[in-house]
């Protein structure tokens, strides 16, 4: 091993590909029945934290950060001056295994800048994960971003030894990509979401009829949009992620607040705050959509095009909603318990199923791990429930604020949750 | 009050509470025999652990709270929290009052609360142990980490580590409880050791140190400037598991 080079290219590819916040392992279904290397988790495995308090999972590198594009908003784009560097496929094979071996990491997330063709390029992605695969036995976790363009063939062999697929579509809306990413079109972008999403389905009916069918992408295929670079309201947002989530499949959309790294007159100018607030409201938004029974146009609507940076989207949707409210802890259903802010879905569960020994109090509810600052505001009880006098009140909001002290810290406290699913669930 | 000390074994906790109804004990109070010692407890009747008493006690529980609510009893034991019999023998009483409903989901009761409270520390604390370890490769070929967790959690990561790696000899210590888990490419084994583990690093392979360092300035890469959050980084990851970590080692 030559340490000094391959040290130089791992700083240099992993510094470029740093903004993509996806590192989940989580869907990984491999067992390791070959007496190989690793097995996947299903609910993924955060194996250290970076400074930024972001979950590392996978060993998260570009192949290489050259490029024959010139995307605005990435730093690997053609007309940036920066260092070059390119791995070799036993490079990030070596890296990848001697990092598993160690317990650094679930496995590896692989992206690369497109140099010479994108099937050029995916076909080196494509064969660093079979090698892994085939030659080293390895059955943890890859996660491969496809490349826009690369051929069905390329894509069909890439879900063979992928666990996960993505693309990412980093602008939200059509106008957005044309201005700042005019080689690629939206079209180009979303085809292999489709190709991905049709195999999918393929190979669960094929799988019904042979149990032998290999795997396709068993954790399924997410994307990441880039927040605030470009001037999209929080509905077109999350307009995009509900429809990617109903018609496309999706495990996962990520958000990525945009971090200035390049001065261009396009884009937000350099030292603009990255909009972690926003950010992290959108990702309540999306868990609200996925685990608590919201539909997007609950969430934002026309009125109301930008979610609220002051409270959630949850104390947003019940201030706007105060006549679903009070709800009752004894015998209100499930669906509506999950919609008490400060309710998690965890301490949703325990409350049903406390309720059938005993009437719950304020108290109880406290020691289930409720927020019982919000959620006091929202609920009834079998005994008379002083704090509702406040429910008709304008200042409620006001009021759930000014009792919030430490608001700010709960912001990020709750993004950090939301960003690694695994501490979040549990 | 009548003391009952047992063996430091679930078994022997098991054996115990099936004395205290078998003899119908008046105000038992059951305490393990390490700390039943330096108490100040004056009269102590020790019980012999017997497999079959305590078979019929976890048939018993399993009846009534399921495989799950035995295993949340396990996770309580390994906690080795001073309080754990006292708990869980409250939380016996209380299932054999109520015999047809599964107690364990009454979250509103203290001590069914207490050991709710118990698993999640401990599954925290063995996940933990799951994602900190570091191996650092050793010159006769095994994979070789330490640790000292909170609670003793290391028989609850023995199937994370047996399945994930299967084509390397590892091995995990204890240090704090003397105690490891070895395998050998085909058995995992419990094995205690009397080498001195300090010196570790001059045992390292000599590719050890080079991996070791890239995954440090891996880390510092994949770091983003720009989004700095100290706070969220300490409190995932506590500065009590930094010992483990390669990565936040100064080389
Ligand atoms: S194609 Fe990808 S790597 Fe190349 S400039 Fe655009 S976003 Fe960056």
């Amino acid at each position: 091993m030559n340490y000094d080079r391959i040290k130089e290219k791992l700083e240099i590819l992993a510094d470029a590909a740093k903004y993509d916040v996806s590192c989940s392992s989580s869907g990984g279904t491999r067992k390791n029945t070959n007496k190989g290397l690793g097995n996947s988790h299903a609910s993924g495995i955060c194996h250290t934290f970076t400074e930024d308090g972001r979950c590392v999972s996978l060993l998260k590198i570009l192949l290489t950060n050259y490029c024959i594009y010139d995307c605005a908003y990435c730093v690997s784009r053609k007309s940036n001056d920066i260092q070059r560097a390119a791995f070799t496929v036993e490079e990030v094979v070596d890296l990848t295994i001697n990092f598993y071996r160690r317990n650094y990491i679930e496995g590896l997330f692989l992206s690369s800048g497109i140099f010479k063709t994108p099937d050029f390029t995916m076909e080196r992605l494509v064969r660093i994960a079979k090698k892994l695969r085939l030659e080293h036995n390895f059955n943890g976790y890859i996660h491969l971003k496809t490349i826009p363009g690369a051929s069905d063939e390329l894509m069909q062999e890439a879900g063979l030894y992928a666990d996960r697929l993505s693309v990412n579509l980093e602008i939200p809306t059509q106008s957005g990509l044309k201005l700042l990413a005019p080689e690629k079109d939206h079209k180009q972008m979303i085809k292999p979401m489709g190709f991905v999403k049709d195999a999918l389905v393929q190979y669960k009916e094929e799988r019904q009829k042979f149990k032998s069918t290999p795997k396709f992408a068993p954790a399924g295929q997410s994307t990441q949009m880039i927040i605030g670079a470009t001037q999209e309201t929080d509905l077109q947002i999350i307009k995009v992620a509900d429809h990617f989530y109903n018609n496309f499949n999706l495990k996962r959309v990520y958000y990525s607040g945009y971090v200035p790294v390049l001065s261009d007159t396009r884009l937000p100018a350099l030292g603009t705050e990255v909009p972690m607030v926003r950010e992290n409201r959108l990702y309540q938004a999306d868990w609200l959509m996925r685990f608590y029974g919201f539909k997007a146009d609950e969430i934002v609507d026309r009125q109301n095009p930008f979610l609220d940076l002051e409270v959630d989207p949850k104390i947003s949707w019940a201030l706007r909603n105060i006549d679903q409210f009070p709800i009752n802890i004894q015998q209100a259903p499930l669906e509506m318990i999950f919609r008490i802010p400060g309710v998690g879905v965890k301490s949703a569960y325990k409350i049903v199923h406390a309720r059938r020994f005993q009437s719950l109090s304020l108290e109880h509810l406290k020691k289930m791990g409720v927020a019982t600052n919000r959620a006091k505001y929202f609920i009834d009880f079998k005994i008379q429930n002083n704090h509702l006098k406040h429910l008709s009140t304008i200042h409620l909001k006001q009021i759930i604020l000014d009792e919030s002290k430490t608001k700010y810290q709960k912001t990020f406290s709750n993004q950090l949750s939301l960003l690694n699913e695994h501490s979040f669930l549990r | 009050m009548n003391i009952l000390s047992y063996d430091n074994t679930l078994e022997g906790f098991f054996t115990a509470v099936f004395e205290v109804y078998e003899y119908k004990y008046l105000n038992p109070k059951i305490v393990r025999q390490s700390l039943a010692q330096n108490a100040l407890f004056s009269e102590v009747t020790p019980i012999i652990t017997q497999q079959d008493k305590a078979d019929r006690v976890t048939q018993r529980l399993e009846k009534q709270i399921g495989k799950e609510g035995l295993r949340e009893i396990l996770f309580g034991f390994l906690s080795e929290n001073e309080n754990f019999e006292d708990i869980v023998f409250e939380i016996i009483k209380y299932g054999i009052e109520h015999p047809n409903q599964n107690i364990l989901k009454n979250y509103a009761h203290p001590a069914v609360l207490q050991l709710s409270k118990w698993v999640k520390s401990v599954g925290r604390e063995a996940h933990r142990m799951e994602a900190f370890v570091r191996f650092e490769l050793l010159q006769d070929g095994i994979y070789f980490a330490q640790i000292k967790p909170d609670f003793n959690v290391l028989p609850l990561t023995i199937s994370y580590f047996k399945e994930r790696y299967q084509d390397q000899k590892w091995l995990v210590y204890d240090t704090k409880r003397n105690f490891g888990i070895y395998y050998d490419l085909k058995t995992v084994e419990w094995i205690q050791l009397d080498l001195e583990i300090k010196n570790i690093t001059q045992k390292h392979d000599q590719t050890e140190r080079k991996y070791q360092h890239l995954w440090a300035e891996y880390f510092d890469h994949t770091n983003i400037k720009e989004r700095k959050n100290t706070k969220l980084h300490i409190q995932h990851v506590p500065k009590r598991y930094w010992k483990y970590l390669t990565e936040k080692r100064t080389f």
